[in-house]
Formats: structure tokens, sequence, C-alpha cells
């Protein structure tokens, strides 16, 4: 990667801003390589697509679609891409740290490395787990609570695609230029304009800050959805533990993404516009950047797991064929959870000097959000007590989270204490411990889901045998890579090390990265899962219901007909699925037209300007910038002006597609 | 639309024609305040700015915005409820927090002279 170009030297050109050809780095063969991997694999994919004329049926299914179920499934395709990206620069991390021991350099300098750990925290954090919770929310919750689509779907086509906007402007970050070299949170002062001069940093921002507006408008559509788009008689304790955990989420999405969003503008102004929120001098504080950014990263932590809670219970429940134990029990524990999130902050930043009482009180804090995630422990425990487990894979994973994830809960509880945070704050003790509940937890549950719900998205099972061996190869691949963190953390080493001089602590790092090897195996098992299964979707065929589900979504066809159900459900209680197949429920023959939401380019395009907005700003083409906007905002008033935005499943259409569906 | 006024939630003009009123002359108080010079201490000043600035807020809410126990099911209450919740422990927090660390801060000319001490050595 191109070094710093000084400030004071650099000339902006009107035209192109501070982009020269220096910023393209074609002297660095790592990137090259990877550069010529993506471009083949790039055209290669073009050009299937179009000796398969496979570009219109992308556009009209699927870019433009505002079917829930079809922005969920972009949402994991995204997820996984993007899980490609961020896992190849862990491999990166891990191969570096075990070579660079005791004078040895390795083969990644400095600069390089910094952009690799920082690209890893933020990929994985922004564009991976949250793209997958946002994609099982967004396919399954509607579904659950028996609705056709979300409140408002022509935001959700939006919110995806903005979500796309940031992870594309990352990723030219590779190829065009630097990304930052200032760990996942950018503190300032390394992160203002005086440390970071390059555009590495600003791409963070303009990224983040992209990606944010679609995080935010979709929590807001997706609570807007289980206020008001309930089907006739489900109450709010009638609704799964899966919807429940979205609606708390996305109430922590609203709430905390804004402080977010301010954090980063904030950090904006003082990079582009010299003012001192953040600097060390003229009045400004570093210190209360980590606080606002903590205020909202606490909660975002929970953001990514709490769906994951829900995951599990549903899991649970139908692999035990019971319902699941203490219903409100695992609603009031999301809820507590759900404030409780807001009052722990400090505890990543013990360290930073305010003082016993304070430090007291959110250790405290931080203990006491322990006990309702262990009253769901004993919740999903309980639910497999005397039930007839089937351990099918979704229920495996469920089982290695359980074990994973309570290891993980008390290495965090041991983290609380402050006095032993001093001990462990930045090291790899910390990295351990947070890898054990994101990997142990939302990974975890992401892939219990995807072999869950796969059937219901698609109509045939995922195989077997490469379900089985992808969970194997994660769970032992996890327990190689983390525990000898743990041990190195206890001796002491720090996070983000380049290299390092003690040799004795090589064998630790080579036995962790021959556990991301493992990951390694576990993910192409992912894939070749996917790629064998659907070729052989004819023999895992199933139908709509393969696990004896519980809930309205096993009500669907599988794959879901556009409009989900052909007539409104009327819920009577919990599980009315289950309860619906007691009675021997069937679709009354007689179907009403449907109302449906009308598919539109207007969320891809408000994104492409967004895109090219936030690159004209992280490289200062200030003509480009002001035009990207302005057609943004003249794009969104456009749309308010399109009022062909629906229309009618005519009822013999319906009729149609329902008995297809019978017979298949 | 005729299920907006069954709700209520849109108000009628007297309830509108309050509110304008009350934040008019809850504008205008501070405003003289200040302009008029009124011989009261700087902190009283201050307080009494804020608090008539936190009234304002609960004006706006209740009498345009429509937030009352009725509207939307009590939902718009909850949430507003939820939001001062949260914000308050932002704030509270934030300032709690950073006021114990100035605390135990190195006064900044000591601070300025090490960093000088500092630069010198190289």
């Amino acid at each position: 990667m191109s070094t710093e170009v000084a400030n004071a030297g650099e000339v902006i050109s009107p035209i192109f801003g501070r982009l020269t050809l220096d910023w393209i780095p074609y002297h660095e063969p790592i990137l090259i390589g990877t550069f010529a991997g993506v471009a083949l694999g790039g055209l290669a994919v073009l050009a299937l697509m179009t000796y398969f004329r496979l570009w219109m049926p992308l556009w009209r299914d699927w870019v433009t679609s505002v079917d829930h179920k079809k922005i969920g499934i972009m949402y994991m395709v995204l997820g996984f891409i993007m899980m490609v990206r961020g896992f190849a620069d862990a491999l990166m991390m891990r191969a570096q740290q075990a070579m660079a021991a005791g004078g040895a350099t390795g083969y990644l300098p400095p600069h390089h490395f910094d952009q690799v750990f920082t690209a890893h925290g933020v990929i994985m954090i922004f564009f991976v787990a949250m793209a997958f919770v946002t994609g099982i929310m967004n396919y399954v919750m509607p579904a659950q609570i028996g609705a056709r689509d979300v409140a408002f779907p022509f935001l959700n086509n939006f919110s995806f695609w903005m979500t796309v906007a940031g992870a594309l402007l990352v990723n030219i970050s590779l190829f065009v230029g630097e990304f930052g070299r200032v760990g996942w949170l950018a503190f300032p002062p390394l992160s203002g304009a005086a440390y970071s001069t390059g555009p590495g940093m600003d791409y963070y921002l303009w990224s983040l800050q992209i990606a944010g507006v679609g995080t935010t408008l979709s929590g807001i559509n997706l609570i807007a959805t289980i206020l008001k788009m309930r089907a006739p008689g489900m109450k709010l304790m009638d609704m799964s533990v899966f919807t429940w955990t979205t609606l708390c989420t996305n109430v922590l999405i609203v709430a905390a993404f804004p402080v977010l969003t301010a954090s980063l503008a904030l950090l904006t102004l003082d990079r582009y516009l010299g003012t001192h929120f953040f600097t060390n001098d003229f009045g400004g504080n570093a210190m209360m950047y980590i606080n606002l950014i903590w205020i909202w990263g606490h909660p975002e932590v929970y953001i990514l797991i709490i769906p994951c809670f829900g995951i599990f219970s549903e899991i649970v429940a139908t692999f035990s064929g019971k319902p699941l134990f203490g219903y409100k029990a695992m609603v009031y524990a999301t809820a507590c959870i759900m404030v409780l999130s807001f009052v722990v902050w400090l505890h990543h930043f013990f360290t930073m000097g305010s003082g016993a009482n304070v430090n007291t009180f959110f250790g405290i804090t931080t203990m006491i959000i322990s006990v309702p995630t262990g009253v769901k422990i004993f919740n999903w425990l309980f639910t497999m007590y005397k039930g007839q487990v089937r351990l099918e894979v979704p229920m495996l994973w469920t089982i290695g989270f359980l074990v994973t994830f309570t290891i993980g809960g008390m290495t965090g509880v041991l983290l609380a204490v402050p006095p032993v945070d001093f001990q462990l704050h930045n090291t790899l003790f910390l990295i351990a411990h947070f890898h054990n509940v994101i990997i142990g937890g939302v990974v975890f549950a992401v892939y219990a889901a995807v072999s869950y719900w796969w059937p219901k998205a698609f109509g045939f099972k995922l195989d077997d045998r490469l379900g089985k061996a992808t969970f194997w190869f994660w769970f032992i691949g996890f327990w190689f890579a983390f525990m000898p963190l743990y041990a190195l953390g206890l001796m002491g080493v720090t996070r983000r090390m380049n290299s390092y001089a003690d040799a004795a602590w090589q064998p630790y790092f080579i036995v962790a990265a021959f556990g991301a090897l493992l990951i390694l195996c576990g993910i192409l098992c992912t894939f070749a899962n996917f790629g064998y299964s659907i070729l052989n979707r004819k023999k895992l065929a199933c139908g709509p219901d393969p696990w004896n589900g519980r809930t309205l979504e096993w009500a669907m066809q599988s794959p879901p007909a556009p409009y989900n159900f052909p007539q409104e459900i009327h819920v009577r209680g919990r599980d009315e699925f289950w309860r619906m197949k007691q009675e021997g429920f069937t679709w009354a023959e007689s179907y009403a037209p449907i109302h449906m939401p009308k598919n539109t380019a207007t969320g891809v395009l408000l994104a492409a300007f967004a895109l090219a907005f936030g690159f004209a700003m992280v490289w200062y083409i200030w003509w480009l910038a002001g035009l990207a906007f302005l057609a943004m905002i003249a794009i969104g008033i456009g749309h308010t002006f399109n009022y062909n935005r629906d229309y009618f499943i005519p009822a013999t259409t319906v009729a149609a597609t329902e008995a297809k569906g019978a017979t298949a | 639309m005729s299920a907006h006024t069954q709700h209520g939630s849109h108000g009628s003009m007297g309830t509108l024609m309050t509110g304008f009123a009350l934040a008019a002359l809850l504008t205008i108080v501070p405003f003289a305040l200040v302009m008029g010079e009124v011989q009261i201490s700087r902190i009283a000043m201050i307080g009494l700015i804020m608090g008539l600035a936190a009234v304002q807020i609960l004006v706006h809410l209740v009498f345009f915005l429509h937030v009352n126990r009725s509207a939307e099911g009590g939902w718009t209450l909850a949430a507003s409820i939820f939001s001062v919740i949260i914000l308050v422990i932002v704030l509270a927090g934030s300032l709690w927090v950073m006021h114990n660390m100035n605390e135990n801060m190195m006064p900044m000319p000591d601070m300025d002279h090490m960093m000088t001490l500092q630069s010198q050595q190289g």
C-alpha cells in the first residue's frame, strides 16, 4: 500500500481531488494477486451471467425487489461474501503472528498489518454479523407474525442497498488507496487529522456512515412491522421468542445507532473542518470519543446476540418437540438485557482512569447483565430436558453454542472485575473472550439458522453429512484458534502485534493458526454444502414443514409464495401453527385478491449515488460529492411522486399457486 | 382517513393553539431574561433558561406530537419514556464518567510542562 502522502505538500486537483496514481497499490504483490483473483472471478461471473441471460431476472426479481424474503436472502449473500473477505484478513493475521517471532518480521509490514486488523474488525461486525442478523430477521420475523411483508417494503430495499454501498466502499479501499490503521473503533487522537493523514480513515468513516443509514432505517422498519402488522388476534405475548428478540434488537438499533452516527460525524468534522472535539489541544477530549463510541458499542454486541438467542429458542423448542420452557422468563430476560445493555459501557475502558467508584458501578452492572443471560441458558436446558431431542444439524449448532457461549460468558464476567481487567485489558485474553461469545454465539446461531430455515426458503434441505462436517470443523477449529489466545493473554501478550521478541509465544500462535485453518475447512464445507445441495435439490426436496415446526412461518409453502399466506390467519395463542396442525388445518378453497407492494429501482439508485458521494468525500473530489448529494435529494423527492406503488395478485393466481404448492 | 380523528392523534384547533401560546411564552421569557439584562446570578439565569427549555420540550411533545396514553395504544408514550431513560443514562453517565476522569487527571499546566520536557529530550 502507498505510504503516507504528506498533508502539507499535497496537491488537490479540481477533478480528481487527492486521488493520484500513487494511491493505486501496483507495487504490492499481495494486493496485485488479490486484485487479479477478484477481477478474474468477477469476469467469470459476468460472463456466465451474460451467457445464461441472467441480468434481467437479477434486476427484476432481486435487485429491485421489495419482498422481505428476497431482501433477507440478499443480506445473507452479502454476509457470506464479506465473511470470506473478513476471514481472509483473519488468516493473514494468524499467519503473520505465527511467523513473526524472536526478531523475524513476518511477511506483512506494519502499515499493511494494521490495515488488515482494522478491516477484519470492521467487516466482521458491520458487514458480516450485522448483515446475517438483519437478513435472518428480515426473512423470518414477518412470516412468524403472519404478515405479507414488512411495514415499509421500499425502505427495506433501500436499507439493504445502503448496507451494500458501505460494504463496497470498504472493499474499494483495498485497491484504491488504503484502509484505516486504527483498530475497528478508530480511537482518536490516532484516527484524527494529525495522525491519520491518508484516505484510509476517511474510507472507514464514510462506509460506516452510509451503512449506518441502512441499519437505522431497517431498525425502524422492523419495529413498525412487529407493532403494526401482526396477524389478527396475535397479542404481544403470543409472539414467538424470535420475534420478541427481533423487537428488542431493533429497539436497541434505533436507540444506539444515532450515537455512533453522531460520534463519527464529530470525528469527521475534526478531520475535514479542523474542529477540536477529540483532539488533544484547544479543549478537545479524545476520551469523550471513547466514552461515546462505547455507549453505542456495548448495545451493539447485544444487537448482534439477542436475535441469536431467539434463533436458538426456536430451534430448541422444535427439535425437543416441546413448547419452550419459561416463555415469559425468556421475554422478560430479553427485555432486561435490552435495558441493562445501556448501563455497562464503561467496562470497555476501566483502565482509562475514571476511578474506583465509577469502575465499581460498571463492574457490578456487567455482572448483573449476565444473570438474565444465565436464565436463558437454563431455559434452553430445561426445554431439552425430557424432550425428544433430535440431533439434527441445527441442534448440533445449538448444543455447541450452549457449551461455547457459556464459557465465553464466564471469561466475560472475569473481565468485568476491574482489578482483573487492569491485568488483561487489551491483551489477547480479551480477543479470545469476545471471539468466544461472537463465534460461539452469533456465528453458530447464523449457521443454525441457515440450516434450519434453508428448507423454508428453497424447498429442499441442506446435505446432512456436509452440514455436520461444517459444524465439527468450526467447533474444533474455534477451540484450537482461541484457547491459545487465552493463555497468551494471561502471559500479558497484547493485541494487534505485528511481531514479538519472545520466541516462547510462537508455539501458541502456531496452534492458533492451525485452528484458523480448521475453520477455513469449515467455511469451505459450507460452500461445498450449498453447491452440493443445490445440485441434488430433487433428492433433498422436502415439504413445507420438514422439522415439525411450531411457528407460523412453517404454514407457508416452501419456497413461500410472494404473498406468504393465501389467507389471513387468526391467531389464538402461542405456537399457533402447532395448534393448527393438531386441528388438521387446511386453507379455505376460496381466495381473495391480495394487495402487494410493487418493485422499485429507487433504493439501488439512491445507494449508488451514496456510494459515489462517499468515494468523492474520501478523495476530496468536491464536485462529484456535490453532484451525488444533489442526485440523492432529487431521486428521494422524485420517488414521493411515484403513486404507482402497489398491485393486486388476482384470486385465480393465488388459487393456482396454492394448488401447485399442495402437489409439490 | 376518518380513522385519524377517531384516534384523536392529530389534536384539535384548541389544543394546537394552547400549545402555540405556551411555546411562544416559553420562548419569549428566556429571551426577555437575557435581553432585558435582568439582575440575577449567572447560575440562576442558566438554570432558569435550561428549565424553561425542558418545559418547552414537554409542551412540544404533548401538544404538537400528541404524546399521551391513548395515542397509538400507548406506544408513543412508551417510546418517549424509553427514549428519555436512554438519554438520561447517556448524558448523566457521560458527565459522571468524564467528570471523574477529569478529577483524576494531572492538572493541565503540569502536563504541558512534562510534554515540553519530553520534547526537549527528543
